[in-house]
Order: structure tokens, then C-alpha cells, then sequence
């Protein structure tokens, strides 16, 4: 799924934080470029 | 979503392709994944960012989805992810991904802008 792919990671602060998804993503063999927590308001 | 967000990912897009690019949601809710999803595939419809009427049509998943889900190990997402997974509505969240997946514009003719 994740090879060969940059990944973008979009956390929300509300659910899913960037960095865990991050983290999910790198210990799956992903490679991340570019990653944000937002706020949906 | 951001501004800043939509102006980095059109700039990947452009450097890499958008059939390159793969993005994972972190969203609460299946009305905020949606938007966040529609503004990835069919373009900004607040009309505020700099992927407002730009279809990047790009592969946007949830990190909740069974797809992405399946690729983590499992301690892994235990730790990152943990009890959310159970307190967010995980499928309502994938329904709603995906309905915007679906509705990808096709992507053989090549980049247009």
C-alpha cells in the first residue's frame, strides 16, 4: 500500500494526531513527506 | 482544512504526481474526513485554499480504514492509535472516505494545470 508512495499524514487534533499517524505509517515501511495535526473548528 | 496544509500537498503533488501521493486522515468524525477528503480529490470547496477548482483526484485514506490498518503492526497501532479507534465511529468514517474516493475524477489523461 505505502510503497513507492509519499505519504501525507493529516491528524486531526481531535481524533488522530499527526505524529501517531506518522508513526503508523514508518513502521509500516511508509515514507512520510509531509505531515500537520489540524483543528477542525 | 489549513491553508498552509492545502498549498504543501498541491506543491507535492506537482513535484511528484499526484498518483504518487498517498494520504492518511486523522479525522474525528465522518463529516470532517469527508470535507478533508473532498478537498483532496475534487478540490477546496470553501473556495478559500490553493486547492480550490483543482482535482488532484488524490488515493486519501483513514487511518481507521481496514486498508490502512492492515499494512501497521499491531502494537504499533495499539500504541499510536490505541482507544480511539474504539471511541471514534470508524465505520461511518470509512463509508465516508470512501464515497469521496469514488467519485475520483479518472486519472489516464495526464496532469492538466
Amino acid at each position: 500500500m505505502f510503497e513507492g508512495k509519499q505519504v501525507v499524514a493529516l491528524g486531526e487534533r481531535d481524533g488522530i494526531a499527526g505524529p501517531a499517524i506518522v508513526k503508523c505509517v514508518e513502521s509500516a515501511g511508509g515514507n512520510v513527506a509531509f505531515s500537520s495535526t489540524e483543528c477542525f473548528v | 482544512m489549513d491553508l498552509g496544509s492545502q498549498e504543501k500537498i498541491k506543491r507535492l503533488a506537482d513535484e511528484h504526481g499526484p498518483e504518487q501521493l498517498l494520504v492518511v486522515l486523522g479525522a474525528p468524525d465522518a463529516e470532517s474526513a469527508e470535507i478533508a477528503a473532498e478537498t483532496l480529490v475534487l478540490g477546496d470547496p470553501t473556495y478559500a485554499g490553493a486547492l480550490a477548482e483543482v482535482q488532484l483526484g488524490l488515493s486519501v485514506y483513514h487511518v481507521l480504514e481496514d486498508d490502512i490498518r492492515g499494512e501497521i503492526p499491531e502494537d504499533v497501532f495499539e500504541d499510536q492509535v490505541g482507544v480511539m479507534a474504539d471511541v471514534l465511529e470508524g465505520e461511518e468514517i470509512a463509508e465516508a472516505v470512501k464515497g469521496v474516493r469514488e467519485q475520483a475524477p479518472a486519472s489516464d489523461g495526464g496532469p492538466g494545470s
